[in-house]
């Protein structure tokens, strides 16, 4: 459904000089390819500044691409103008991190829900109303709740709120931008067997940003490892958390808190990990990975298939 | 949020006794001063039998040196400073929230011109200018208006256009340009309301500026032009009789004081009250 080919998105950084005329890049995501299929839940973790927030953004067009190309159903969406996306704006949708800052505090709940009706020009203003109490109730609210404003809200019900919202169009696609994160535990879960059931009634389809691994094995069906704005390692999820291939995610598995304090088993590989310098040259993870050699330093791996439906960017798994 | 800032409206004046006495005087200058023509007395009739005549019972405030009832003219004077107040207030807003908003919500070269033309108004005389343009234009109240006005939007843009570059990567805003909203309502929808509390405050602050500026200006005979009365003509005009009659120049005196330190407490006030929240 989505096809994300060779993404690059390139943010220039200021000019630390007054007079330096070679701009700089930040390489937020560089030459990432994937596919999400439709009804699935497509899970990208790493680390903060990993990019995969970006990636998120790129592919509902936030942000301009400086390469590559996103296709959503058959059509090629990367450099299209704001006027010509309005059509496929409709078929996807979006929920963010913080339930405070995705709120507009001085709107009501009506008008939260029915801003994408309105945009798309969906329905008349008493069905979008109509539409907006359903769409609560359907999200565990009560529609009561319709004429309030969101700081009455808690952050679990806020992210409900968010959930209606999007749901509102009708997606195809909804990207979850760690919509869990900012909540605490048991809200978590809640919100995950929400997105679950929603996801089997509406058929929709997830790309879900986490940087809790426990909740993206719950629900992906497939997941990308993001490092510093490449992805290192894609495959399905039990792959993934059974057999991972590439350093960064077995470091990223061994961080998972285990229920049980006595099973720990990668901690003693990875060094503790050394203060972030940017690698210029070379696999991005060489100066953090215990089996870097020199060619990592000099060469950058590709993203490769070594098992079916199993793509790893490293040398150890070459040839 | 609405009855939330109303109540720490309620809160921030319980708390802050010169806001309201500011509030006060505000309103009755504003009151007497629209309703000036209820005092049954000519402003700009000329007696020449009572000069400069002392506050007594028949002339309140006494009578100027063309036996002008000094209270008439006050309450006219009134009028006119406060309408330029007001009315350049809202026409320093307008532009200032246009270019600000347009500006911060844009980024990029739109913004990178708009504010170096900002610089560039800033660091001009105001004053002079407004010299300038007044032997240009036919003085009169709706030229102070415009030209006051129109030197006076820039800290407003300013201050807007911060405010809206914090707003625009806020995640509602992100939302709202994912989800395909035009900029237009962007701005219009979810960024003014958002940082109305901070126009207000500004807009506030702005009048007591502006009444001032206009004070200046006719001071130096530039703005109003006699016969109409206004704060600042009346206490040029009262240069002359210092000694003789001293009333002349505190009356209108105090009440640009009063007026602009109104003024300014209940913006202190408001800024305090949003800052709250």
């Amino acid at each position: 459904m989505i096809e994300v080919e060779d993404l690059q998105i390139y943010f220039r950084q200021k000019k630390q000089k007054l007079f330096s005329f070679n701009t700089e890049y930040l390489k937020a995501v560089d030459h990432v390819s994937f596919t999400i299929k439709r009804g699935e839940t497509f899970g990208l973790v790493g680390e903060s500044g990993s990019g995969k927030s970006t990636v998120g953004k790129g592919i509902l067009r936030y942000y301009n691409l400086t390469g590559g190309n996103i296709t959503f159903d058959g059509t090629e969406i990367g450099y299209q103008k704001e006027k010509e996306l309005l059509p496929i704006r409709k078929k996807m949708q979006s929920i963010f991190q913080d339930p405070y800052a995705s709120l507009d505090p001085s709107h009501t709940v009506k008008d939260i829900i029915c801003e994408p009706m309105e945009i798309h020009k969906l329905y008349d203003k008493s069905e979008r109303k109509e539409r907006a109490c359903e769409l609560l109730e359907m999200v565990g609210m009560n529609k009561n709740d319709i004429l309030r404003y969101p700081h009455e809200f808690s952050g679990g019900q806020r992210q409900r709120i968010s959930i209606a919202r999007a749901l509102s169009i009708n997606p195809q696609f909804i990207l979850c931008d760690e919509p869990i994160s900012a909540l605490d535990v048991s809200l978590q879960a809640q919100i995950v067997h929400l997105l679950e059931g929603l996801q089997d009634k509406l058929g929709l389809t997830y790309l879900f940003i986490s940087h809790q691994l426990q909740m993206v094995q719950q629900i992906c069906d497939n997941i990308g490892v993001m490092f510093l704005g490449n992805l290192v390692e894609l495959s399905d999820a039990d792959d993934l958390y059974k057999n991972p291939l590439h350093p960064y995610t077995k470091m990223l598995l061994s961080s998972m808190l285990e229920a049980d304090p006595g099973v720990r088993c990668l901690e003693d590989d990875i060094p503790e990990y050394k203060v972030m310098t940017r690698v210029k040259q070379g696999c991005k993870f060489s100066n953090r990975c215990p089996y870097a050699n020199s060619r990592c330093k000099e060469e950058v791996p590709k993203l490769k298939e070594v098992a079916k439906g199993h793509y790893v960017a490293c040398f150890q798994y070459e040839g | 949020m609405r009855d939330n800032i109303m109540k720490n409206l309620k809160l921030g004046f319980k708390e802050d006794k010169l806001a309201v006495i500011g509030v006060i005087i505000i309103l009755i200058l504003t009151v007497t001063s629209a309703f000036a023509f209820l005092y049954p007395v000519d402003a700009n009739a000329i007696s020449v039998t009572s000069r400069l005549a002392k506050p007594s019972l028949i002339h309140p405030f006494g009578t100027d040196d063309m036996g002008r009832d000094y209270l008439a003219r006050c309450l006219y004077g009134g009028r006119a400073s406060l309408l330029v107040g007001f009315l350049s207030m809202i026409l320093s807003t307008m532009i200032g929230v246009i270019v600000g908003s347009i500006s911060g919500y844009m980024g990029g070269k739109i913004d990178a011109i708009l504010m170096r033309f900002v610089d560039a108004l800033m660091s001009l005389p105001t004053f002079l200018i407004m010299v300038v343009m007044n032997a240009y234009l036919k003085p009169g109240i709706k030229n102070v208006i415009i030209i006051i006005g129109l030197l006076t939007w820039m800290s407003i843009a300013r201050i807007v256009r911060g405010e809206t570059m914090s707003l625009k990567e806020r995640e509602y805003v992100v939302y709202s340009r994912i989800s395909g909203q035009s900029r237009l309502k962007i701005i219009l929808q979810h960024i003014l309301p958002n940082i109305m509390p901070t126009i207000i405050v500004t807009a506030t602050i702005n009048i007591a500026s502006a009444i001032l500026m206009e004070s200046a200006l006719s001071f130096f005979g530039l703005g109003i032009r006699p016969p109409t009365a206004s704060w600042g003509s009346m206490l040029n005009n009262a240069q002359g009789y210092m000694i003789k009659a001293p009333y002349l120049a505190i009356f209108p005196g105090v009440l640009i004081l009063l007026t602009v330190i109104s003024f300014n407490y209940l913006g202190e006030a408001l800024r305090k009250i949003f800052e709250h929240k």
